[in-house]
């Protein structure tokens, strides 16, 4: 394919690539966000000197093999200069990846955090840590915010580029150092543990369950065991309120920062552009800002070219006049026949391709009007997971 | 044009499957999962069944697919014959508080957002088994004639998210060991394991990510819980536009000299024609590729969707598809 994507109304993302610090991916499922995020960051190493890390979520496994990150996963991994001569790759910087892992990632917080290596034990051992951990969806998004803010004020890379967790309310995850913060916070959790805390430590019945409504309900439903577990957990986990609030505070401020800037992608298709919009807005009405738009999956152009259509419409109205003249002098009728049906296939097919990439181009020229800067990634027939093709996607995004 | 499919007439899971009291549909996001749920409630609504397709994943635009405005947590018709819910957990927890326990305090604990709040964060698997609760108490009432709907249809939460959902009775049955949900966890398991009652369904498309993400679940599934597995629904499957010797005669199309006598009959744009010709040829065989990978990776019978180019989404599509679906899979019952 020759991948002649209109390059009318695109303008490339090299000046947002190459002067931000942070770069936050959003889209919804199946656009193709990780891929993207990854070929920005090879493109940025591609044209300049800059160290840059990106941090993937959920990378398909062999895309993940080519970022080198197989075995490492959690762990910052430089990709060999060498992989990426490879690839035809002549690197002015240096580009690192890595894979976020929750639980991995919430035991580096604990250990870092808690106020001592007891508290620290108690809350590994609690049942209910290793649930909220890997069950609690928000953990998730709190996780991703809080590698996100520890990369950044480690001040080792130029670039972090981050690819988003799925989540199921577009942006919602931006909140999530909030909502922590708010969590462990809230009255409703002090007063809560109270008793506990008064108490001093467990054994015995420390909650007086007749005293309040709202337990008497969640131990009617949960049973009385469950509650006091809950209730150990997060006196533990309080230790690290100061921290939790802190850092939602600083993160709060980097995604508000100049440095920092928004990049959704979609694809040209109803449903994920309906969902690209809402990002759009969402980030607009939380005054974040929303740097560029990258439109992956786009048919290449050919297919709405006028002459083909005249040509196809040749093919589907009279393929026996076609197919005379393209037979061998010796041809008998049912050959001919049989090139008449390939003709019309073929023709049907250009027709059926037009229509969408027709809708497409539609969808762009309309796109092109908003104030984000855009780029247009072409359909690969093959899936993306070396390192050349990720390059050749950096250069669509670079200068599109 | 030729399809390379024929309808699957091969399995018994892909009989009366209509029949089913609770059909859950499960997916990587974007690959057409609620359209293939609308789709499933329109089938059995014109075969003159009572549905109620039930939404999961809050992205909630299932009533769109009817032209309809969105709905809330009440059920509500959207189409002749189909009512439809929003799951919203919250809802859920206060119509279980007062309905299951008969705890009228609930309206006295004060804000019970707050509360609710906390135990759902604290307690994972909570909003999960209010979501998982409240399908099954659906499909309890209709089959005891409480409520009107002959199938429940469930757009239910993304790969990544679905395991958590249905085990969620059981993980609530361990973390829980006595009391009033305890012992609700016990029928919650036992309907959903019931394979006369309830099927699961996994959509995908033919792609690398979508289809390594279905040999995962299909693998957790079997070993993590017990939900009665139906069929994988690949969607948006291209059409192959040559069979073997069409594609001979294809190829010798692209030589100099037939390019030059069509460039003399059809124009200069008879190149883009074949050019395109070809570019379906090869998006087809990338998704030859994927489906063979899944056929051979899992032992579920593969049902197949074909890629609409006319439309791409609203009632029109939910209709076609439907009726490729029924076409698929038989229309049963």
């Amino acid at each position: 394919m020759d991948g002649s994507t209109s390059t009318a109304v695109t303008t490339g993302l090299a000046p947002l690539l190459a002067t931000r610090e942070i770069l936050i991916f959003c889209g919804s499922g199946g656009v193709g966000k990780t891929t993207i995020a990854a070929a920005a960051a090879l493109a940025v190493v591609k044209n300049s000197s800059a160290k840059v890390m990106v941090l993937t979520i959920d990378p398909a496994r062999r895309l993940a093999d080519a970022l080198g990150l197989e075995s490492l996963g959690n762990v910052e991994t430089r990709v060999p200069d060498a992989a990426l001569i490879d690839a035809g790759v002549a690197p002015k910087g240096e580009l690192y990846a890595a894979m976020l892992d929750t639980k991995a990632s919430w035991d580096d917080l604990v250990t870092r955090y808690a106020p001592s290596q007891e508290v620290a034990d108690n809350i590994f051992s609690n049942d209910l840590y290793h649930n909220i951990t890997s069950r609690f969806i928000q953990s998730h998004d709190y996780i991703a915010m809080e590698r996100l803010f520890q990369l950044h004020s480690s001040g080792v890379y130029d670039l972090i580029i981050l690819d988003t967790p799925p989540t199921r309310h577009a942006v919602d995850f931006l909140d999530a150092p909030k909502r922590m913060a708010d969590f462990f916070g809230g009255r409703l959790l002090r007063w809560l543990t109270l008793p506990y805390r008064t108490g001093g430590g467990r054994g015995g019945r420390l909650i007086n369950i007749a005293s309040k409504p709202f337990l008497k309900i969640a131990d009617r439903i949960l049973g009385n065991a469950f509650v006091e577990d809950i209730a150990e957990f997060f006196i533990n986990f309080q230790s690290m309120y100061d921290g939790f609030v802190e850092r939602s505070k600083a993160v709060e401020q980097l995604l508000h920062d100049r440095r920092t800037s928004f990049v959704v992608t979609t694809t040209l298709e109803g449903a994920p552009l309906r969902e690209a919009e809402a990002y759009c807005e969402q980030l607009n009405n939380r005054n974040l800002p929303l740097g560029a738009l990258v439109l992956n999956k786009v048919l290449p152009d050919f297919l709405r070219d006028s002459l083909g259509q005249k040509a196809s419409a040749v093919f589907s109205d009279n393929p026996a006049a076609v197919a005379k003249a393209i037979a061998s002098k010796g041809a008998d009728q049912s050959e001919m026949d049989a090139i008449a049906r390939v003709l019309k296939t073929a023709a049907d097919t250009f027709m059926n391709y037009s229509l969408v990439a027709e809708r497409e181009f539609e969808l762009k020229v309309e796109l092109s009007k908003r104030p984000e800067m855009m780029a247009a990634v072409p359909l690969l027939v093959d899936d993306v997971h070396d390192l050349a093709a990720l390059a050749q996607i950096g250069d669509r995004l670079w200068a599109s | 044009m030729t399809t390379a499919h024929q309808p699957n007439q091969s399995s018994k899971s892909t009989s009366h499957w209509l029949d089913r009291r609770l059909v859950l549909f499960t997916g990587k996001g974007g690959v057409g999962k609620s359209t293939v749920a609308a789709a499933t409630a329109l089938l059995a609504a014109e075969q003159g069944k009572r549905v109620l397709l039930i939404d999961v994943d809050s992205t909630g635009n299932l009533a769109a697919l009817f032209e309809h405005p969105e709905v809330g947590f009440i059920p509500t018709e959207i189409y002749p014959g189909i009512s439809a819910m929003q799951m919203d957990t919250e809802d859920s927890l206060r119509e279980y508080l007062n309905l299951q326990l008969r705890l009228p305090l609930a309206g006295r604990v004060g804000p019970l957002a707050n509360a609710f709040d906390f135990i759902a964060s604290a307690a994972p698997g909570v909003k999960e088994i209010l979501t998982m609760g409240k399908i099954c108490w659906e499909v309890r009432e209709s089959l005891e004639k409480r409520a009107p709907w002959d199938i429940v249809i469930v757009d239910a939460a993304a790969t990544g998210h679905v395991i958590s959902q249905l085990d969620s009775p059981r993980a609530i049955r361990e973390l829980v060991k006595v009391g009033p949900v305890a012992n609700q966890t016990e029928w919650v398991i036992e309907m959903l394991a019931d394979p006369l009652i309830t099927e699961l369904h996994i959509v995908t498309t033919p792609e690398e990510m979508p289809v390594s993400e279905t040999i995962d679940l299909v693998k957790s599934l079997k070993t993590r819980v017990d939900v009665p597995l139906g069929n994988i629904i690949v969607n948006r499957v291209l059409p192959e536009p040559f069979n073997r010797a069409d594609a001979d005669i294809f190829s010798n199309l692209e030589t100099t000299n037939s390019l030059a006598a069509i460039e003399k009959t059809a124009g200069l744009g008879g190149k883009k024609v074949l050019a395109a010709a070809s570019l379906a040829v090869s998006l087809r065989r990338s998704q030859s590729k994927h489906i063979a990978y899944l056929r051979q990776s899992v032992d579920l019978p593969l049902v197949y969707l074909p890629y609409l180019f006319i439309r791409d989404h609203g009632l029109r599509v939910t209709r076609v598809v439907s009726e490729a679906l029924g076409y698929e899979m038989g229309t049963g019952g």
